[in-house]
C-alpha cells in the first residue's frame, strides 16, 4: 500500500485549532471563530487534495496509509498508530470536513450573541480532530480513540449551556449510554486480540476467514452494540432526543450528519466480519428495522421541532443499519444514504436553528406557523430537504432511501419481506411526520406570541443552508448515476452474487411513492384543513400519550436499568458498611481492646520484672530439663 | 571431698540472691544481691572446671568478675544519681516510665 505523510495534517489541523483555542482563552475571543473556520476549511482542502491524487490513481492503488507512530509493542501484540485513507474513509473525510466547514461559517452568525463562542469553536474543532480519526484510523484501536474523542466532544456540546440543569443532565444522560456502547467497541477489540491476534483492519480481514464463526459472531455483535450507542438504535436510542439541548449547529453536524452515523461506519468498515456472521448480520438488520419505525413513530407525536427531526435522524439512521446489515450488496447503499442524509439533514436542521433564530428560540412547532411570508429562503432551503428525505424524485432521498427498500424486498424469502414491509411503512410515516413539521412551521395562521418577531435570517446562516440544499438536490443523482458510489466502493466488500429480484425496481419505487403519497395526505388533512391549536390536545387516545412519551423509553431504562442498578448500588454501599469497613474495625479494636488488657501487666516495678525474668528462666531451665530427661 | 557440695551452697547462694533481688527494696541491698548470684554462678564455674579437670570453668569466671566490676561502676552511680535527685533509694520508687 502507498505512503502519504500528508495524512496526519486533516487531523492535525482542527485539533491544533482546539488546543490553540482553549488555551489562549479569553484572549482569543475576538478572532476564535474565524481561526476554527479556517482550520476546518483547510482540512477540507486538505481533504480535497487528497481525493484528486485518489481519482488519478487506479482503483486497486486507491488506499494510502501513515505511520505515526509505533503505539503499544507488547510481545506478540503490537499496534502502530496509523492512518488508513481509502475509498471509504474519502467520502466520510469529504463530509465531516465540508459539511463541518459550512457548519463552522453558520455558527459565527448563529452563536455571535453567545459570550462562549470561542469555546464553542474549540469543541467544535476538537469534534471535527476525533472524527476524522474515527474515520481514518487503520486499526479498531486507532477507531476506538476517536470514538471516544467524538464521545467527549458531544458530551461537552449537548451541555454547552450547562448553566441550565436539564441541559447538563442531558449531556450526561448522552455520554453515560455511550458508554454502554463503548463498553462493545472495546469487548470487540478484546475478543478479536484474544482469537485473531491482532486488532488492525488488514488484520482482522486476512485472519477471519480461517477463523471460527463463533468468534467472529461474539465480535459482529459487541460491534452492532457499540454501533447502536453512538449511532442512537434501539435498544440505545434514548438519549439522542435529549441531545437536542445542545445549540442548533451541534445538533446538525453532530447529532445529524457526522457523529451518530460512525456506528454505520464501523459496521461497513467491519463488513468482513459481518459477511462471515449471518447471525451477527441478522442482528444488524432487526436493530435497523426496529430503529426506522421506532423513530419515525416517535417523529410523529413530537411538538420541538428539534425533537421532531431527532427521531427522524434516528429513523434515517436505521435505515443506513438495515442496509449495511444486507451484506456485500447494501454496503454501498448504506454509504450513499449516509451521504444524502449528511446533506439534508444538517440541511434542515440550520432550517430549524433559523426558524429559533428568528423566533427567540422558540421550538413549540404549534407556536409557529406561517414563516414562510417571513423567512422565504429558510422555507426553500428547508423544503429542499424537505423533499429529498421524503424520497421525492429527483431529490437525493429518492435514490438511496429507494436503494435501501428495494435491496431489503431482495434479501429473500420472509426476511426480505417484513424488511422491505417495515422500512416502505417507514417511508409513509416519515412522509407524515415529516409534512406535519412542514405545515405547523411553515403554513396555517401564525400562532407566535406577540412579541416574537420572526425575520430572515443573515447571510452567513443562509448561505450554508443554501449550499446543503443544493447537496439534498443534486447528491442522490451524482452518486447513483452509473452507479458512481458503488464501484468507487467496491473494491473494498466482498463479491456477491446476483439476487433474485421478488419485486422489480419499479414496483418497489411506485410502492414507496404510494404510501409517501398516503403519508402526505394524511397529514394534510390532519393538520392543514383544520385550524392546529397553539397547544398540545390534552384528550388523546392512549396511544398516542404512549408516543409522546417517546414510547416508554425512558420509563423501561428507568424501570429496568436504573432502579435495578440504584438497588445494586445501596446493596453494596450496606455491605462495604457492614462487612468490609465492620471487618476493618473490628480488627482495630480487637488490637486496641487486647493491647489495653496486655498493657496492665507492665507495672513499671522493677521488682516484678526481676520475677517475672525469674520466673521465665526458671520455666525456661525446667523445660530444658524435662525434654533432656 | 564431694565436689557436688559446692554446687549445692552455689544454688543455695543463687537462691538467696534471687529472692533478695525480688523481695527487697532498697537498691543497694538489690545490687549486693545481683553480686550473690554472679558469684554463685561463679562457684559454679569453678566447681566444674574442677570435675572436669579443665580451666574452661575458671576463664569464664574470671570473665564473669571483669563484667561485675563494670556492672558495680555503673550500677553505683545510677543509684547515687537516683537517690541525689530522689532522695530515695527504693527500687519501687523509680517507676516513671510506667505509663
Amino acid at each position: 500500500m502507498q505512503i502519504n505523510n500528508g495524512l496526519v495534517y486533516l487531523i492535525a489541523l482542527p485539533l491544533a485549532g482546539a488546543i490553540i483555542l482553549l488555551l489562549a482563552g479569553r484572549r482569543a475571543d475576538k478572532w476564535g471563530h474565524i481561526f476554527a473556520t479556517l482550520m476546518s476549511a483547510s482540512s477540507f482542502a486538505v481533504g480535497l487534495l487528497q481525493f484528486s491524487q485518489m481519482l488519478a490513481r487506479p482503483a486497486e492503488e486507491r488506499a494510502v496509509e501513515q505511520k505515526l507512530f509505533e503505539w503499544i509493542s507488547v510481545g506478540s501484540f503490537q499496534v502502530d498508530a496509523g492512518l488508513l485513507l481509502d475509498q471509504l474513509s474519502i467520502c466520510f473525510v469529504l463530509l465531516i470536513t465540508g459539511v463541518g466547514t459550512l457548519i463552522h461559517i453558520y455558527s459565527i452568525s448563529y452563536m455571535s450573541h453567545d459570550k462562549d463562542r470561542r469555546r464553542f469553536f474549540a469543541y467544535l474543532n476538537l469534534f471535527i480532530a476525533a472524527m476524522l480519526l474515527l474515520v481514518l484510523g487503520n486499526s479498531f484501536l486507532n477507531l476506538y480513540v476517536g470514538w471516544e474523542g467524538v464521545g467527549l466532544a458531544s458530551y461537552l456540546l449537548i451541555g454547552f449551556w450547562n448553566q441550565k440543569p436539564a441541559y447538563a443532565t442531558a449531556s450526561k444522560k448522552a455520554f453515560i449510554m455511550n458508554r454502554v456502547g463503548d463498553m462493545g467497541l472495546s469487548f470487540a477489540i478484546m475478543i478479536a486480540f484474544a482469537t485473531l491476534g491482532t486488532v488492525s483492519f488488514a488484520g482482522i480481514k486476512e485472519a477471519a476467514p480461517n477463523a471460527s464463526t463463533a468468534s467472529l459472531t461474539a465480535i459482529g455483535i459487541m460491534l452492532l452494540v457499540a454501533a447502536t450507542g453512538k449511532s442512537a438504535q434501539f435498544p440505545l436510542q434514548a438519549w439522542l432526543g435529549d441531545a437536542m439541548a445542545g445549540p442548533t449547529p451541534v445538533s446538525a453536524l453532530i447529532h445529524a450528519a457526522t457523529m451518530v452515523t460512525a456506528g454505520v461506519y464501523l459496521i461497513t468498515r467491519s463488513n468482513f466480519i459481518f459477511d462471515a456472521a449471518p447471525t451477527a448480520q441478522l442482528l444488524v438488520v432487526i436493530v435497523g428495522a426496529i430503529t426506522l419505525l421506532f423513530g419515525a413513530i416517535i417523529g410523529t407525536a413530537k411538538d420541538d421541532i428539534k425533537k421532531a427531526l431527532a427521531a427522524s435522524t434516528m429513523s434515517q439512521i436505521g435505515y443506513m443499519i438495515l442496509g449495511a446489515g444486507l451484506g456485500p450488496v447494501g454496503y454501498a447503499f448504506a454509504i450513499m444514504h449516509l451521504i444524502t442524509h449528511g446533506f439534508f439533514k444538517a440541511g434542515m436542521f440550520l432550517g430549524a436553528g433559523s426558524v429559533m433564530h428568528g423566533m427567540d428560540d422558540e421550538v413549540n412547532m404549534r407556536k409557529y406557523g406561517n414563516l414562510r411570508k417571513f423567512m422565504p429562503i429558510t422555507f426553500v432551503t428547508f423544503g429542499l430537504g424537505y423533499l429529498a428525505i421524503l424520497g421525492v424524485p429527483p431529490f437525493a432521498g429518492f435514490y438511496s432511501k429507494d436503494m435501501i427498500i428495494e435491496t431489503a424486498f431482495n434479501a429473500g424469502g420472509i426476511k426480505g419481506i417484513l424488511l422491505g414491509s417495515a422500512a416502505l411503512l417507514g417511508a409513509g410515516i416519515t412522509a407524515f411526520y415529516m409534512t406535519r413539521v412542514m405545515i405547523l412551521t411553515f403554513t396555517g395562521s401564525p400562532r407566535w406570541d406577540e412579541k416574537a418577531h420572526p425575520h430572515e435570517s443573515p447571510i452567513l446562516m443562509w448561505l450554508p443552508m443554501a449550499i446543503l440544499a443544493i447537496g439534498s438536490v443534486t447528491s442522490g443523482f451524482l452518486l447513483s448515476r452509473g452507479d458512481t458510489l458503488v464501484h468507487w466502493l467496491e473494491p473494498l466488500f466482498a463479491e456477491h452474487g446476483e439476487h433474485e429480484e421478488l419485486l422489480k425496481p419499479i414496483v418497489v419505487t411506485s410502492l414507496a411513492l404510494l404510501m409517501v403519497a398516503i403519508g402526505v395526505a394524511i397529514a394534510f388533512v390532519k393538520y392543514s384543513r383544520s385550524e392546529v391549536s397553539d397547544t398540545a390536545p390534552e384528550k388523546v387516545s392512549l396511544l398516542t400519550r404512549i408516543v409522546r412519551r417517546d414510547l416508554l423509553q425512558d420509563d423501561f431504562n428507568e424501570a429496568v436499568f436504573m432502579r435495578t442498578g440504584q438497588a445494586l448500588t445501596s446493596t453494596l454501599v450496606k455491605t462495604d458498611e457492614i462487612v468490609i469497613d465492620g471487618a476493618v474495625r473490628g480488627i482495630g479494636s480487637a488490637a486496641l481492646s487486647s493491647a489495653g488488657a496486655l498493657r496492665t501487666s507492665q507495672t513499671g516495678f522493677v521488682r516484678s520484672y526481676a520475677a517475672l525474668i525469674l520466673i521465665g528462666a526458671v520455666a525456661l531451665v525446667a523445660a530444658i530439663w524435662v525434654v533432656t530427661q | 571431698m564431694n565436689a557436688a557440695n559446692y554446687l549445692y551452697v552455689s544454688a543455695l547462694l543463687f537462691t538467696i540472691g534471687a529472692v533478695g533481688v525480688v523481695v527487697r527494696r532498697n537498691a543497694i541491698v538489690v545490687f549486693m544481691c545481683v553480686e550473690l548470684m554472679l558469684n554463685a554462678a561463679n562457684l559454679a564455674f569453678v566447681t566444674f572446671a574442677r570435675i572436669n579437670g579443665n580451666i574452661d570453668g575458671q576463664i569464664m569466671a574470671f570473665f564473669t568478675m571483669v563484667v561485675a566490676a563494670c556492672e558495680v561502676v555503673v550500677g553505683l552511680a545510677i543509684i547515687v544519681t537516683i537517690y541525689r535527685s530522689r532522695r530515695s533509694a527504693s527500687v519501687d520508687d523509680a517507676s516513671l516510665l510506667k505509663r
